[in-house]
């Protein structure tokens, strides 16, 4: 077996706070493979960006720091390169979309010009040539009449738009990674659909892997090959998509599945009761403790999980649970 | 089959008032405590140091030009006699209750009117607004100047003089934090729930626009005082009341001969201002959500 | 008789509900342009059922709930609740009838005063009422703090020690307090994390089957509106364009807009995802201020023929519980988009 694009090895990201340190990203493990496509699942304050900004090297400073683990990049050691060589990679061979496509863009200057000045500092374009490949690029993100729209400024253009011209960005360099961090959470849902659509097309022409951090499972099931479920820093569940969906062996996984209305195929006027999950996600400062930090909201806990943290139990096709009731689910 | 365990309820935190939270980040600024500190000596002194140091300040109580720490006197006299710790202790009094009063009284215009103008909008906006702007291309120093002129020197006119002149920024301020609170989905919720204008401007907005106001209010104090100072340098305030501007204005002839005549007074202003400075500094963070939520 | 029974149940009729806004371009001088934000919508609902509008961003589906309550005024049109003309009340009568309509908001993060106790919040309403008397209001904020599921001991905390979701308890704690006739909810669950909506959905639901409440509930997403409501109204660009019950529309969409709309919703669902082709529909709406003669519709449709540039579509019946206004849908109502 060839060496993964992306390996992340029992990485553990501390962040100092107030009253003393908390592993917001606590023994994560994952692999990614060349063009492949995963996907990070969980609600807000799990630590899903902070996976992504660690990988990125952009974790807040001198709040936040890697503890220890490994992020291997193509066969590089990413916790221990320069910062000067971390700038290299970040946006030639990993970028970033961002939630917000209305304050990710300078409003000072034209897209075109965004693009070009990306272009020219990681490519060494001439200006010209930059300027022709920003046409190209917003050519390649469907937007319409590019040639005349790459002269606009970003508040001439409309939320999906903008979201385009920043994904025309993050391709720029044509990345081999590419992390989308709830790219179209502020975005309408049709806009959302040819968003989608754009990115999986992207992805098949270049062979750009896609690293996408979402909260909502149809988004998941729709664009990922693999997703990883966390829930308080900690790797829940991980492995292929649909067998994830079809037979969840994490309670929290199975609750985040069920527990959101999906539009079924046929309606009848059966009404079901959503599946809750009790509460809310821990503060920070209980991250970390030795045991399930999951219990307070589970339904199936039992004494051992309060005693001491569940390890991984693993299933065939690389679907591993972190839940000492794995089996029984 | 295990019996389920007991998970430990999570107990109930204890209410604790936006306010109180506001007071701790404060007292975490060291800078802000420090001058709060001297602050209240300040006042402290302004309110009980002329009984304790009953020298009336305007008395000549030696020899002129004895400089500070000589002859008993801590420090020194000037260019009458008169003892120069009387005067500031006795002026503090002064700078403070203008630098409080006008304060106050801009305070009090600059909240009416910008929470008229930005509570009703249309035509009672424009026309508050266009008052403002009046009030603001005004050159400040002169038109305190005039109105002292013409209507007397006496501390209440004063005071008049620096409120009128200095209320544009919070009726400014003030408009603005309406405009936006008024938009608020809580403020939308009480109008939905029947809520009185009143009640929706004074109740509702008002209190959750005060934090910038009482930062704005507290530099204006500082300001104020400088105002008075200003203007007593000039030798337009009362020439019967001592206060620290009148102290240096009067000794400003001899600044090369007993600079100390100047600076003592000079330092106590640049002191107190400092000080409300560093306090209104230390407020802006503490009342600052954002900032807090840290 | 059906009929008056039929009569009887309505609760809330809205008519011809238009709301325009002013604006201005081109500096002091220039002409003011009036942008149409709801244009020309009637609807109605049932007591103790639920209406829901969809649409999306710019489709005017919460500037009608707001006209609705009269948070914002409407230019044109009739808002009847339980036989009282809604629009028409003045001052001390609109502040009174204000109790019969309630809101619940998106964001409760802003929708709390962040400087008044949870007890205070909730019978905000009764304190602005002054009907009930002092020693009761007490009474009723516990009862209230019992149905949404808070602890009598919250009652003294302030907005910022809850968590989102025990926010959104309070805020439709609230909106119970006056026991209103109709609860308008714009957006409930849309600023709450994923696993916290199901709490608040199912709150919801229970509470109109406990106490018979009637709602109008806003809402951009399709799944919690049809797990929601018993009839839908599919907004775009001011227009109702299509409007029908909960199982007429959702099994047979007729206008392209909503099986569009339908289809880009992302499932779980792995035989849905199989049988659904999305329907893409580029390009971005109409500027409202300059819209186009025909159906607004018709610069994204996938099917839009002549007609629709130059004619405006009519929402007219199919069945009796389903409207659709499209050029291309005619009596028999077959959808114009076939899988």
């Amino acid at each position: 077996m060839s060496e993964p694009l992306l390996k992340v090895q029992n990485l553990r990201i501390e962040l100092s706070l107030r009253d003393g340190i908390a592993p917001v990203i606590d023994d994560l493990s994952f692999e990614l493979g060349a063009g492949e496509s995963i996907s990070f699942v969980g609600e807000s304050g799990c630590g899903k960006s902070m996976t992504a900004l660690g990988i990125m090297g952009l974790l807040p400073e001198k709040v936040g720091r890697i503890a220890s683990g490994t992020i291997t990049f193509d066969g590089e050691e990413l916790t221990t390169v320069t910062q000067k060589r971390l700038r290299a990679i970040r946006g030639n061979e990993i970028s970033m979309i961002f939630q917000e496509p209305m304050t990710s863009l300078n409003p000072v200057y034209t897209v075109g010009e965004q693009i070009a000045e990306v272009l020219r500092a990681h490519q060494g374009l001439s200006k010209s040539a930059a300027w022709n490949c920003a046409i190209e690029l917003l050519d390649a993100v469907r937007i319409p009449n590019a040639r005349r729209r790459v002269s606009d400024y970003p508040f001439q253009m409309s939320g999906g738009q903008r979201q385009r011209v920043m994904i025309a960005i993050a391709l720029a360099c044509e990345p081999k990674i590419l992390i989308a961090d709830e790219p179209t959470t502020a975005l309408d849902v049709t806009v959302q659909a040819e968003i989608f659509d754009l990115l999986n097309e992207l992805k098949r022409q270049t062979g750009t892997a896609i690293i996408m951090i979402t909260h909502d499972m149809g988004a998941v099931a729709e664009m990922a090959e693999r997703m990883i479920v966390m829930y308080a820093g900690r790797n829940a569940e991980q492995g292929p998509v649909e067998q994830i969906i079809d037979h969840p062996r994490h309670p929290y996984t199975k609750g985040l599945i069920s527990c959101v209305p999906h539009i079924m195929a046929t309606l009848n006027d059966e009404r079901y009761e959503l599946t809750e999950i009790a509460g809310i996600v821990p503060p920070l400062r209980e991250f970390g403790q030795d045991r399930c930090l999951f219990a307070s909201r589970c339904n199936m806990v039992s004494q051992k999980c309060l005693d001491k943290r569940p390890p991984e139990a693993i299933f065939g096709d690389g679907q591993r649970a972190a839940c000492w009731h794995a089996g029984a689910i | 089959m295990s019996t389920p365990p007991i998970i430990p309820m999570q107990e109930t935190p204890k209410a604790r008032h936006p306010m109180a939270e506001a007071w701790e980040m404060f007292r975490g600024n060291h800078a802000a405590m420090v001058a709060l500190v001297v602050l209240t000596l300040i006042i402290i002194t302004a309110i009980i140091g002329p009984y304790i140091y009953p020298t009336d300040p305007f008395d000549m109580v030696w020899a002129p030009f004895s400089p500070p720490g000589v002859d008993g006197f801590l420090l020194g006299t000037d260019y009458l006699g008169r003892d120069l710790m009387a005067a500031l202790i006795h002026g503090a009094r002064v700078s403070i209750v203008i630098g409080v009063a006008a304060a106050f009284m801009s305070v009090f215009i600059g909240v009416t009117v910008g929470a008229l103008a930005g509570f009703y909008r249309g035509w009672v906006e424009e026309l508050l607004m266009r008052i403002t702007e009046f009030f603001q291309v005004l050159p400040t120093l002169l038109f305190a100047m005039v109105i002292v002129a013409l209507f007397g020197a006496s501390l209440p006119m004063i005071t008049f003089a620096i409120g009128v002149v200095s209320w544009t920024a919070v009726a400014r301020i003030t408009r603005s934090e309406f405009l936006r609170i008024r938009e608020l989905e809580y403020v939308t919720a009480s109008r939905a729930s029947g809520a009185k204008n009143g009640k929706l401007m004074f109740q509702i907005i008002l209190p959750n626009a005060l934090p910038p106001i009482i930062v704005q209010a507290a530099l204006m104090v500082g300001s104020a005082i400088l105002f008075e100072a200003g203007l007593s340098f000039l030798g337009l305030t009362d020439p019967n009341v001592v206060s620290w501007g009148q102290v240096i204005g009067s000794n400003r002839q001899y600044i090369l001969d007993a600079s100390y005549t100047v600076t003592i007074p000079g330092i106590a202003i640049f002191v107190t201002v400092l000080a409300i400075s560093l306090v209104g500094d230390g407020l802006n963070d503490a009342l600052n959500p954002k900032l807090r939520q840290r | 008789m059906m009929i008056d029974d039929a009569q009887t149940k309505l609760l809330l009729d809205v008519q011809n509900l238009t709301v325009r806004f002013a604006i201005k371009r081109g500096g002091l001088f220039g002409k003011a342009k009036h942008l149409y934000a709801v244009d020309d919508i009637s609807f109605q609902i049932k007591r103790g059922e639920t209406l829901a509008i969809v649409g999306e961003s710019g489709s005017g589906k919460t500037t009608a709930a707001l006209a609705v309550a009269r948070l914002v005024s409407a230019y044109k049109g009739r808002v009847n609740l339980n036989g009282t003309d809604f629009l028409s009340l003045q001052d001390e009568d609109l502040r009174q009838a204000r109790s019969k309509m309630q809101f619940i908001f998106q964001d409760p993060y802003s929708s709390l005063n962040p400087r008044i106790r949870a007890e205070k919040i909730v019978c905000e309403p009764l304190d602005n009422l002054d009907t009930i008397p002092k020693e009761e209001r007490q009474n009723i904020v516990d009862k209230l703090f019992e149905a949404v599921g808070l602890h009598h001991e919250q009652q003294r905390l302030f907005p910022h020690q809850f968590s989102g979701g025990q926010r959104q308890r309070i805020g439709i704690a609230r909106a119970l307090a006056t026991q209103p006739d109709l609860i308008i909810c714009d957006e409930p669950v849309s600023a709450l994390d994923v696993a916290v909506q199901a709490q608040i959905l199912n709150l919801l639901r229970k509470l109109q089957a406990d106490f018979g409440l009637t709602f109008l509930f806003i809402s951009h997403d399709l799944g919690v509106v049809q797990h929601m409501c018993d009839s839908i109204a599919v907004m775009y660009m001011g227009k109702i364009v299509e409007y029908g019950d909960r199982k007429s529309l959702f099994n047979n969409p007729l206008h392209p807009y909503t099986k569009a709309l339908l289809s880009a919703v992302p499932s779980v669902d792995k035989k849905r995802r199989a049988e659904s082709k999305r329907i893409l529909i580029p390009g971005d709406p109409p500027d409202p201020l300059d819209l186009p003669k025909g159906c607004r519709f018709a610069n994204r449709c996938p099917v839009a023929q002549g007609r629709c540039q130059s004619e405006k579509p009519r929402l007219n019946e199919v069945t009796q519980a389903h409207s659709v206004a499209c050029h291309l849908v005619n009596e028999t109502g077959i959808a114009p988009i076939h899988e």
